[in-house]
């Protein structure tokens, strides 16, 4: 196997696991740990097995093309940087899995945590092996999405849920700020490769765009590994399960922007910017959150906060603008990442084996659970500093650099000091953590009966913790290799010399480090009492800075702000909006019409129009169509029927108008369509309220209706004549060469269709028309969806008064049934219909035929068919025809639409695009010679859907009275059985 | 007929709008489709109006002087849509109807 491809597959994996996760049953618990653990593995192993390649400085690249034209590629890229992250990524998240295991209640649906897991495992592997940083920004967001499922995943759990939406918000919101700082940062370069990207170090910075860069990188980078004042967040997701907080906030997560700031250090620090902004982050979140978790009374929350405090310290180093603290923050994330994530688990053992963990009522521990005590000790030991462990040793390195360069930079006078005194409150802290958890008198009423945790549960804990033992005892044989590696990839040739050595004699660091180590614990014993009372429960002097209550804060304040602006500029009420709308176009297309300078054209450019006399004939015929139109606007509130012909009058008009006009195409299928519409009117007429012209209206509403009116017809004049006046200007210029001259000339030659129209229909633009007709059919099933749950009004549901009065006819004589008048009135129209409906289908045949030579085509032949069945529906009745005739329109929908997509298909098999018509002339006896174009093939998809949309929409429409009926008469029934 | 096809287009229009601002939803529906007719014919102008010069051409002719087909083939197939849209506003002002109780645009008649 190549390394590009173990590589790729390291990066891949845990998101097939994921999927292969999410499919499992709910109560697969072991079946999910085992697979996630398998694919952590798996991918750890691949991993594993590149660092040959990297361990010399070398990287390892695996570059797949994804927007090239936008220089944006799918990269992963792999050195000793990555390497390490990556280890530390996939190694505690293997332990994590085990550890959840034991961990999750088997009620709980575990396989979709680890489904969330692996799916994060993947978003982080993906940061720290992006080779591109576009990319590097997608696996981002992909954290913060994950994160949030994983944090808010007891949703039922409200702090859960409001912990969750803090962290996507703050961390989501950083990832905006990385895009945009991105894509500055390749603008700047040139290009969003990263190997380019760290190769120009010096254009960056001196570049004038340097700061906004710098700025949004950096606000994405603090907001995700919790820096001061976006650390809000990181406490409040301890909602999450254990595991989850165990792995976020040691080794994930958090560490992302710490890797960002590693990654990016050499081409955006040393500068004032990156100093003062990383370096004053760093301190006061170092500070802050160590004074926090001094105050702490959950054990996670303790954890939290120190997490917190060690985010700051290590952000701090990345800001000193010195390689052998970018050397100590390489080497404190991974000691940070061993020895919290065994607290957090430790946490997690007393919480699950206790049932609480509040630092207050627990005590004494030791006696119930040794084994798991001395873990947390020595765990503890290393995250105060004590010597022997690996958190001294990376400690010790930041004190070395709080005392180098003294005065140089104003930030480093107070450094040895605050240092010291983190140092110490991180001594304190963690005492507190052993002391109440551990010792002291045996713990009474405790939820649960302490004992030690499972067996396994326990192993990741032991090896963590191994880790700390070992790489504090012997750091060069352990951690030796794979930091200098990291190292190397970060500085190349001008790596700084260190040394791992756990002695370096008596200097500086080494006395500061006694001196915080004591003066915790002298703190503890002074003040360990007091701060377990403490009464107000934050911490003492900042209980007021409540980060939590600002950003609900500001949240609600969003939301309030965002409500009031609707209030001002939202209407509620759709006639208004309408009208707002109309306004809007009517004033857009005014001030366009002035861009355009169409008011000042001199009418010396105007042409003579090419139709300039006017045919009697054609006037009269737009006289009737104008008064069509009003007609239908004036009569539409209270005589619906006529308003209806009135508007079927004015569309007829419309067709003689595309007949005169040489569209012949449009006129035919204008007419049919028109057709179509009037029955469609017609049927939905019956279901609208009755309108009577005689109620009388208050005088108030009367006159406010009156105003609306004058603005309304305002506005609608100013319509239409905008509208006249630019059809007027437009049609009397000559027309530009567009593209019709090639259409007309191609139409024969290219696709064998004298037609135009329909060859450009189905052939030369018959990816169009297959969205057309896929929208035809969308709408046709949704209007029979909606019509399933159609419930009219009350009062709608009656009979209409014809009917009721034909059959009290009926009832009169007494040699009639009733319905026979209805039956009656039909008799000699029915008899013409029924005739006529194989001559209408031979109608549709040859309007379909004749389509590609002739006026005609799918559109038109459609129509006519469907029309064909309506008229039976008319003539006969619902149940008549269906009686005889077997019509299922969704089924003709899913036809049509199948036979045109696979009639575009049929050229991939010939190695040709999508759509690409072909063409033969066939001798057919009789018919003669005609056109077997596969646009044909195309074209009879296109009935096929238009008849079943067109005959779905109007009989799902038509069906409903008779809907009513059968219910009414079973309601009758049920009545008459009661 | 320039002149004459503008000012048939404006009143469409025009009654369309007319309708469309109305409080009826019936009423709307038939102003969307007064509208679209202005609309199409709009369109359909857009590529000039001739005379006698459908755009179907003869056996063998070369360079024939047509009328424009490509503002024809959009206008055709709006036609259609246009009836499935009218089909869709009509269902929905039903079902609005029955659901509400009132057939104005805004679900209810509207208030002092």
């Amino acid at each position: 196997m190549s390394a590009e491809f173990l590589l790729a597959a390291a990066a891949l994996l845990p998101f097939f696991g994921s999927a292969v996760a999410a499919v499992l049953p709910r109560n697969a618990r072991t079946t999910a740990a085992l697979l996630a653990g398998v694919v952590t593995l798996a991918s750890l192993g691949c991993i594993a097995a590149l660092y040959p390649q990297v361990a010399g400085g070398g990287t390892v690249v695996q570059r797949i093309d994804w927007l090239p034209t936008l220089g944006v590629a799918f990269v992963f890229r792999l050195d000793g940087l990555s390497w390490l992250f990556a280890v530390l990524v996939l190694a505690i998240g293997a332990l994590v899995v085990l550890y959840a295991r034991y961990y999750m209640a088997p009620d709980d649906p575990v396989p979709r945590l680890f489904a969330f897991f692996l799916s994060f495992v993947g978003a982080m592997l993906g940061i720290v092996l992006s080779g591109n940083l576009i990319q590097l920004v997608v696996f981002w967001e992909l954290t913060s999405v994950f994160s949030f499922l994983l944090i808010g995943y007891w949703y039922d759990n409200p702090s859960a849920r409001d912990g969750a939406r803090m962290a996507l918000t703050i961390t989501a919101l950083g990832g905006l700020c990385l895009l945009a700082g991105t894509v500055i940062l390749g603008r700047i370069v040139g290009s969003y490769d990263l190997a380019v990207v760290l190769a120009s170090g010096d254009a960056i910075r001196s570049s004038p765009l340097y700061l906004p860069a710098v700025l949004l990188i950096l606000m994405a980078a603090l907001t995700k590994s919790a820096q001061f004042p976006f650390h809000v967040w990181l406490p409040r997701a301890m909602a999450a399960p254990t595991p989850i907080s165990a792995y976020l906030h040691s080794a994930t997560m958090v560490k992302a922007g710490i890797f960002l700031m590693i990654r990016l250090w050499p081409v955006l620090s040393g500068t004032d910017a990156w100093y003062w902004i990383v370096g004053s982050a760093g301190m006061a979140t170092m500070l802050v959150g160590a004074w926090s978790a001094i105050f702490q009374h959950d054990l996670k929350g303790l954890l939290a906060y120190s997490t917190i405090s060690h985010l700051g310290l290590i952000t701090l180093l990345l800001g000193l603008d010195s390689p052998l603290a970018v050397v100590a923050a390489i080497f404190h994330t991974v000691n940070h990442a061993t020895f919290k994530a065994s607290l957090f688990m430790a946490a997690g053992i007393i919480d699950h084996e206790t049932g609480t963990r509040d630092m207050r009522r627990l005590s004494g521990l030791w006696r119930a659970m040794p084994y798991t005590a001395t873990l947390a000790m020595v765990a503890a030991a290393a995250m105060a500093g004590v010597p022997l462990l690996n958190g001294f040793l990376s400690k010790e390195m930041f004190l070395s650099e709080a005392v180098d360069n003294l005065g140089e930079h104003p930030l480093h006078l107070a450094l040895p000091v605050l240092a010291t005194l983190a140092s110490a409150f991180t001594v304190l802290y963690s005492l507190r953590f052993i002391r109440q958890a551990f010792f002291g008198p045996p713990p009474h009423d405790l939820p649960k009966a302490p004992h030690e945790p499972p067996r396994y549960m326990r192993l990741p804990i032991e090896l963590l913790v191994f880790a700390c033992v070992a790489i504090g005892l012997v750091p060069n044989l352990t951690i030796g290799p794979a930091l200098e590696s990291a190292v190397r990839a970060v500085f190349g040739d001008a790596a700084p010399a260190y040394d791992l050595a756990i002695w370096h004699g008596v200097n500086a660091p080494l006395a500061m480090s006694v001196g915080a180590l004591a003066g915790g614990v002298a703190l503890y014993v002074s003040f360990g009492r007091r701060i377990n009372s403490n009464p107000r429960g934050g911490p003492w002097l900042m209980d007021r800075l409540d980060g939590g209550w600002l950003f609900e804060r500001g949240m609600s304040g969003l939301v309030h702000g965002a409500r009031r602006i609707e209030v001002v500029l939202g209407a509620t009420r759709l006639q208004g909006q309408l009208r707002a709308l109309f306004l809007v176009a009517l004033a857009a297309s005014v001030a366009a019409a002035f861009g355009a300078g169409f008011f000042a054209m001199p009418g010396a450019t105007l042409s003579p129009a090419p139709l300039a006399g006017i045919d009697p004939v054609f006037a009269l015929l737009w006289f009737v169509g104008a008064a069509c139109a009003v007609g239908a606007a004036r009569r539409a509130k209270y005589h619906r029927l006529s308003a209806v012909m009135l508007t079927s009058g004015a569309g007829l008009v419309g067709s003689l108008t595309f007949v005169w006009l040489s569209a012949p195409d449009l006129a035919m299928t204008q007419l049919l369509v028109e057709v179509v519409t009037g029955v469609l009117l017609l049927l939905g007429l019956r279901w609208l309220p009755k309108r009577k012209q005689e109620i009388p209206a208050p005088a108030a509403e009367k006159a406010r209706a009156r105003r609306r009116r004058i603005t309304d017809f305002g506005i609608a004049t100013a319509f239409g004549a905008g509208l006249a006046g630019l059809a007027y200007a437009v049609m009397t210029r000559p027309a530009p060469e567009g593209i019709a001259r090639w259409f007309v000339d191609e139409a024969y030659p290219q696709a064998g269709g004298r037609n135009v129209v329909n060859v450009l229909l189905v052939d030369f633009r018959a990816f169009d028309t297959l969205g057309e007709i896929s929208v035809l059919g969308v709408v046709g099933l949704t209007v029979f969806a909606l019509l399933r749950r159609f419930r009219p009004a009350a009062d709608s549901l009656e009979r209409p008064k014809q009917q009721l009065r034909q059959e009290a006819a009926d009832h009169a004589h007494e040699h009639r049934e009733v319905g026979d008048t209805a039956a009656d009135t039909m008799l000699i129209p029915g008899v013409v219909m029924t005739w006529l409906f194989p001559f209408v289908v031979v109608l549709a045949l040859h309007l379909f035929l004749r389509g590609h030579d002739l006026p005609g085509g799918g559109f038109a032949a459609g129509i006519a068919l469907s029309i064909a069945f309506v008229l039976q529906y008319m003539a006969c009745g619902a149940e008549w025809v269906e009686e005889r005739l077997r019509i299922r329109p969704i089924a003709w929908i899913g036809v049509g639409l199948l036979v045109a997509v696979l009639s575009g298909a049929v050229p991939w098999l010939f190695g040709n695009p999508f759509l690409t018509a072909s063409f033969q002339y066939a001798e057919l006896p009789i018919l003669g010679k005609i056109p077997l174009a596969s646009a044909v093939a195309f074209d009879l998809g296109v009935v096929v859907l238009v008849v079943g949309a067109t005959v779905l929409m109007l009989v799902a429409l038509a069906r409903q009275s008779l809907r009513r009926q059968r219910e009414a008469s079973t309601e009758a029934a049920a009545e008459t059985q009661a | 007929m320039e002149i004459v096809l503008s000012l048939g287009i404006g009143v469409f229009a025009a009654s369309g709008v007319w309708l469309m601002l109305r409080p009826r939803t019936f009423q709307v529906v038939l102003g969307l489709s007064l509208l679209t007719y202005a609309v199409n014919l709009f369109i359909f102008a857009m590529g000039r109006l001739r005379v006698d010069a459908p755009p179907v051409l003869d056996a063998g002719a070369v360079g024939a002087q047509v009328s424009d087909p490509v503002p024809q083939a959009l206008v055709l197939t709006a036609l259609v849509i246009s009836f499935a849209l009218t089909a869709l506003f009509l269902v929905v002002l039903l079902a609005a109807r029955g659901i509400t109780g009132s057939d104005h645009v805004d679900g209810g008649e509207p208030g002092p």
